[in-house]
Parts: structure tokens; C-alpha cells; sequence
């Protein structure tokens, strides 16, 4: 049996070398600090917000083994409420970012009660068909305007100092990039933590962590209302890098999309969400002229990835050093 | 479209979208509590001709998940792919409707048995989310695919001429068309429900759905049977589409539009008994259908409503096991 997860990267990591893990998180923060002068900016916020995204959505799936295909309403929601909250009420967007993410927690709070009573493929599809509830509902409700979205977002200024709408966009990229940072931080933090410990003892198996005398119904929810909120802080954030919230957003495909990400990165590995939302982005970049090709590519490497490659990247690395490591000992 | 003005209910074979937008412009017609008998009606018929092919669909997912044990993602694309091969059948072959509802279902199955023995016979042994993530990419490729050459527009496929024409019922008129979709998809469920709970080939599939080891060790080939299983469910999504054809048009997102819907009919139904995906896929037609009539505004959502209700009071779905 193959299980959902594919590796324990971090654990032995830290056995081997303590110091290698923080040198490489080190030499990623350079990295991400000196990007902008480097790539395009606007590219790296995408990958960023959707790097925040499926990291929020590994949480689930890698830590939990609970398979969402709905999480595109909490990002979408998000960015519906931090939309409509920065461009009808004149919120400032650090007050805009909260109040949208505060709404997908509430959405996160309300979804994952009622589809923590069902496993595996059920809940898979209950959390799909909430979503596309939600989809219907921003369809037809008026603040959304339904086709056409909320467009024009004003980006405002950052506790009324900062302006975010400078036109080289790096003062916007580094609010992303701390956004992002603080939610990885965070999962980052839960994982390693005895909570994250208990939630991977619910994925291996859940009868006997019954059996110990933890409640895991909670433990789920509350797992689950973590990662809707990260979902919708990346949400809300996009709204503002792209000053638009649509339909795109709530939409299926979306959730679809983030699912692929992790995949391709790894499940259940702390780096594979960024790589794989980078490798998406990339590649949605690249093939944006030509139409639904997109699409039928990201079904084949869906398909490729299920069948061959089920580690993904960062967890098929992280099993060949740790091959490498294990020979090196014997 | 063949049918027009006068008769009720034919001005809704648009999509749903349409028919919804319509809605709201005629709402002010509709006083609350003064339906007129030929909307009521006209609406419920609608219902029960989705709730068709929600029965159909469903029906197909469960026996498909009660020997493989995949969640069927593609189940819509390969019920659009039924809907397109009649249209091709028509357009480049010149076949009508009657050989199509019989040679499209075989050639979308012929095609199911190919992605079963090309794709999915390798994760029979993993976690059943793969088979999900593989299906939701072969459903996406096949879209993708469509979409690709003919837009997301629809393609008309006209009536067959025998069933053109609508029966005066008395209290309202029903177009022929509408009565034989329902009347064909009803037969068809209760073949499929015989086939599996009365017949010895579906003893033999409802014992493997137990214990594959055990029914293979008495001699009977499960591998092929789980093959033409799959075949099966895929020729039963084909021939939904293929009924579907003249009603909606044939366009590439009929399947992803519907397949989300039946998702949420099959967990509120359970996927345990095959009578049950039948019976909640007929009745969740009509009570969508009742909610155009009453509330047009919530008709599309109320099928995911009725979901977190069943959800609460008894998570296992009405006819369930504990899953």
C-alpha cells in the first residue's frame, strides 16, 4: 500500500544536519528578497500568492490525508470580500487583507463542519459541490457583479504610509512576499508542533488515534478552518497584486489547479506546494497563448503525476538524499 | 430548437444558466402562491428530465465505485463524449438518431475499457484519492481537448422526427421528446438495477464488490469483469448524453456543468445501493424543478442546500452504509 504521503523530509533532515535545513530557508529568503530585480515582479506575486495557497492546501491533504476540492471558495471569497472592502467601503488594505480572510475563516469554519463527517472521496466531493454553492451564489449576487467581477481594486496605502500602487510594483512584492512568509511561518510552526504531530497520526490512522483518547473530529476542524484561512489570505492578497476579484477565483478549475500544484511539488512535503505553484505558473505563463492547451496540459501532467511520479518534485529530491544518506551509513 | 412558443417548458431547454436569467425577468409575472397550474407543471417536468439523467449519472458512479473503488471524475466528460458522438454520427455519417443511442454508448464504453486497461488498472492498489486526481486529469484532458476545437458554444442536434410534437395531457402539454427521455431513462434504471440485484452475473459483481479475492479464487475473472464494469458506467454516462443531445445543446462543458450536481446527488443519496442513486436522482430533479417554481433564484443551489441538510441529520446519506 501506497500511502497518501509520500515522505517525512523534514525529520530526518533536522537528525543529519540541523544547521542545513535554516541555511537553505536562509538562501530561499535571499533569493526571494533579490527576485524582483531579477524576473518580473507581477509573475513573482502570482507564484507567491499561489505558493501561499497550496501551502495552505498541503496542510490538509499532505498532513491530514483529507482531500479538499473546494478550496478555491475561501481564496475566492476572500478576494470578493477584500475587493469589495477595499473599493466600496475604502478600506485600507491591511484592514481589507483581515476582513477577507477573517471571511474565509468563518466560510472555513461552516464548510469543514459539515464535511468532517464524511472520508476519503466523500468528502472530497462534499467540499466540491459546497464550493460550487458558493460559485452559484457569486454568480448572482450583486456586490460580486456576477461576469465582470470587481475590477479596479484600489491597493491603497499601507497603514497609510506605504503606497502600494507605485508603479515599479516593489513596494507591493515585498508586502506579498512578507504575506506570504508570515503564512508559511505559521504552517510551518503547525506542523512541527504536537498539534501537527497528531494530525499526521490521524492520517496514518485514525481509529487508533481515537483510540488514544484524542478527539480527532476537532482536530480536523481545526485543521481544516487553518488552512481556509491561509487559502483566503492568499485570496485576499491577489486580489490586490491583480485588483480584480472574479469568478475565475471561486471557480472549480481553481481548485483543481491547486491540487495539481501540490502534486507536482510533493504532498506532505513543506517545499513542494512552492515549487509546484512556481512550476504551474511558469508553465500557465509560457502557454497562455494558446488557449485550452493549458488545460489539457495540466490533465496530462495530472495523469503523469499520479501514475509515475506520485513524490513530486521536492519529495522525489528529498527521497534520493535520503537514499543517498542511508548508503553512506551502511 | 425544433419545439417552440407555445409549449411550456420548452423555452427552458436552454442552459440552466439561460433559462435561470430568464427566470428573473419573469418573475414579476408570477405572483407567490398564484402559480399558474401550467408553470407548476411545465417546472417539475423540467425537474424530473434532470433528475433523469442525475439517476443515470449517479446510477453509473456507484456501480462504477462499488467494484473499482474510483470516484469516476471523467463520468461527465464521457457523458459529453456520448452527446458528441452523436453529433458526429449525424454530421459526418449521416446516422441518425436510433443507431446513435445504440452505437455511441458502445463507443464511448470501447473507449472507457481502453483508459481502464491504459490508466486506471495501476492504482487499483493506491489510496483511493489517485483514482480521483487521474480521473479529474483524463476529465480535463478530454474537455480541454473539445473545448479546444469547438469552443465553448453548443452544436444543435435536432429531434428525431418520430418524437417531435408534444400530447395534450388536459392539464398541461407535454412535448414528446421530454416523456420518451424520461421513460427510456426509467427503463434503463430498472434494467441496470435488474441486471445487478436479480440476474447471476450481477451476483457475481455484487460478490466481488465484497471480497474480490474470494470470487476470483472460485474461478470467475475479476479483472475482466471490473473492466467491463468500467465499460459499463461509461457506456450508461454515454447513453445519458446521447438522450441529452436534442434537449441541451451538445457543447463541451454539458459534462462538467452536470457532473458537480451529480457529485452532491450521490452524496446525498450514498453510493451503497444502487436503487438508492435512482430514487435520490429522480426525487433531487423534481425538488430542483419545484424550486424554479417557488424560488427561481435558489434553483441551482439547492441541490448543494439539500446536501449540508442530509449532511447533518444523517451524514451517511439517505441510503448509505456508514462510509
Amino acid at each position: 500500500m501506497d500511502s497518501l504521503s509520500t515522505t517525512t523530509a523534514a525529520a530526518p533532515r533536522r537528525s543529519l544536519a540541523p544547521s542545513r535545513g535554516h541555511l537553505l530557508a536562509l538562501g530561499l529568503v535571499v533569493l526571494a528578497l533579490v527576485a524582483p530585480f531579477l524576473l518580473y515582479p507581477v509573475f513573482l506575486m502570482k507564484a507567491l500568492c499561489f505558493a501561499l495557497f497550496a501551502c495552505a492546501f498541503n496542510l490538509l491533504i499532505g498532513y491530514v490525508g483529507l482531500l479538499s476540492f473546494g478550496h478555491a471558495a475561501f481564496m475566492g471569497g476572500a478576494a470578493y470580500v477584500t475587493a469589495h472592502a477595499a473599493k466600496v467601503w475604502g478600506f485600507p488594505p491591511e484592514a481589507a487583507i483581515l476582513l477577507g480572510t477573517a471571511a474565509a475563516a468563518v466560510l472555513g469554519t461552516v464548510f469543514g463542519w459539515l464535511a468532517i463527517r464524511r472520508q476519503g472521496i466523500y468528502f472530497a466531493m462534499v467540499t466540491l459541490a459546497l464550493a460550487q454553492m458558493l460559485y452559484f451564489y457569486a454568480l448572482q449576487a450583486p456586490f460580486t457583479h456576477g461576469e465582470d467581477g470587481i475590477q479596479a481594486v484600489p491597493r491603497g496605502r499601507l497603514f497609510g504610509l506605504v503606497d502600494l500602487g507605485e508603479p515599479s510594483n516593489l513596494a507591493m512584492y515585498y508586502f506579498v512576499l512578507a504575506m506570504f512568509l508570515i503564512g508559511f511561518f505559521i504552517i510551518y510552526r503547525t506542523i512541527h508542533s504536537p498539534f501537527g504531530q497528531v494530525l499526521k497520526a490521524i492520517r496514518e490512522n485514525e481509529p487508533r488515534a481515537i483510540s488514544l483518547g484524542y478527539k480527532t473530529e476537532q482536530y480536523k476542524l481545526v485543521a481544516f478552518i487553518l488552512s481556509a484561512t491561509l487559502a483566503g489570505l492568499a485570496g485576499a492578497t491577489k486580489a490586490l497584486v491583480f485588483q480584480l476579484a472574479s469568478l475565475t477565483d471561486v471557480d472549480w478549475t481553481m481548485s483543481g489547479e491547486v491540487v495539481l500544484m501540490t502534486l507536482v511539488g510533493g504532498l506532505g512535503t513543506v517545499l513542494g506546494p512552492v515549487a509546484g505553484a512556481f512550476i504551474v505558473v511558469t508553465m500557465e505563463n509560457y502557454l497562455a497563448q494558446f488557449g485550452s492547451w493549458v488545460t489539457i496540459i495540466q490533465g496530462v501532467i495530472f495523469v503523469l503525476c499520479v501514475l509515475t511520479f506520485r513524490r513530486g518534485v521536492v519529495g522525489e529530491i528529498a527521497h534520493l538524499l535520503q537514499r543517498r544518506a542511508g548508503r553512506k551509513e551502511s | 430548437m425544433v419545439e417552440s412558443a407555445p409549449v411550456i417548458g420548452a423555452d427552458h431547454a436552454l442552459t440552466p444558466t439561460l433559462s435561470r436569467k430568464r427566470k428573473r425577468g419573469d418573475e414579476r409575472m408570477i405572483p407567490l402562491l398564484h402559480i399558474p397550474p401550467q408553470a407548476l407543471f411545465g417546472q417539475l417536468l423540467l425537474g424530473l428530465i434532470n433528475g433523469a439523467f442525475y439517476a443515470m449519472l449517479s446510477l453509473g458512479l456507484a456501480v462504477i465505485f462499488g467494484l473499482l473503488n474510483i470516484i469516476n471524475f471523467a463520468h461527465g466528460a464521457q457523458y459529453m463524449l456520448g452527446a458528441f458522438c452523436a453529433w458526429f454520427l449525424l454530421n459526418l455519417a449521416g446516422v441518425g438518431y436510433w443507431p446513435s443511442l445504440v452505437i455511441a454508448p458502445i463507443a464511448v464504453a470501447l473507449f472507457g475499457i481502453v483508459l481502464e486497461r491504459a490508466f486506471l488498472r495501476w492504482i487499483y492498489r493506491l489510496d483511493h484519492l489517485y483514482g480521483l486526481l487521474l480521473t479529474f486529469g483524463l476529465a480535463i484532458i478530454i474537455e480541454g481537448l473539445f473545448r479546444q476545437q469547438y469552443g465553448s458554444s453548443g452544436q444543435p442536434y435536432s429531434i428525431p422526427p418520430e418524437l417531435t410534437g408534444v400530447w395534450n395531457l388536459g392539464f398541461m402539454f407535454l412535448p414528446i421528446y421530454r416523456g420518451w427521455v424520461i421513460a427510456a431513462s426509467a427503463v434503463v434504471c430498472f434494467g441496470t438495477w435488474f441486471l445487478i440485484e436479480r440476474t447471476r452475473l450481477g451476483a457475481y459483481l455484487r460478490a466481488a464488490t465484497e471480497n474480490p479475492v474470494l470470487v476470483q479464487a472460485f474461478g470467475i475473472n475479476v479483472p475482466r469483469m471490473v473492466t467491463l464494469t468500467y465499460g459499463f458506467g461509461v457506456g450508461l454516462a454515454a447513453l445519458a448524453g446521447v438522450l441529452a443531445a436534442p434537449i441541451y445543446q451538445v457543447s463541451p462543458l454539458m459534462g462538467s456543468n452536470i457532473i458537480i450536481v451529480v457529485f452532491a446527488v450521490v452524496v446525498i443519496g450514498g453510493m451503497g445501493s444502487i436503487l438508492g442513486s435512482i430514487v435520490s436522482g429522480f426525487a433531487l430533479g423534481l425538488v430542483e424543478g419545484l424550486t424554479k417554481v417557488f424560488y427561481p433564484e435558489a434553483s441551482s443551489t439547492v441541490i448543494f442546500v439539500v446536501m449540508a441538510i442530509v449532511l447533518l441529520l444523517k451524514p451517511a446519506g439517505l441510503f448509505g452504509r456508514a462510509a
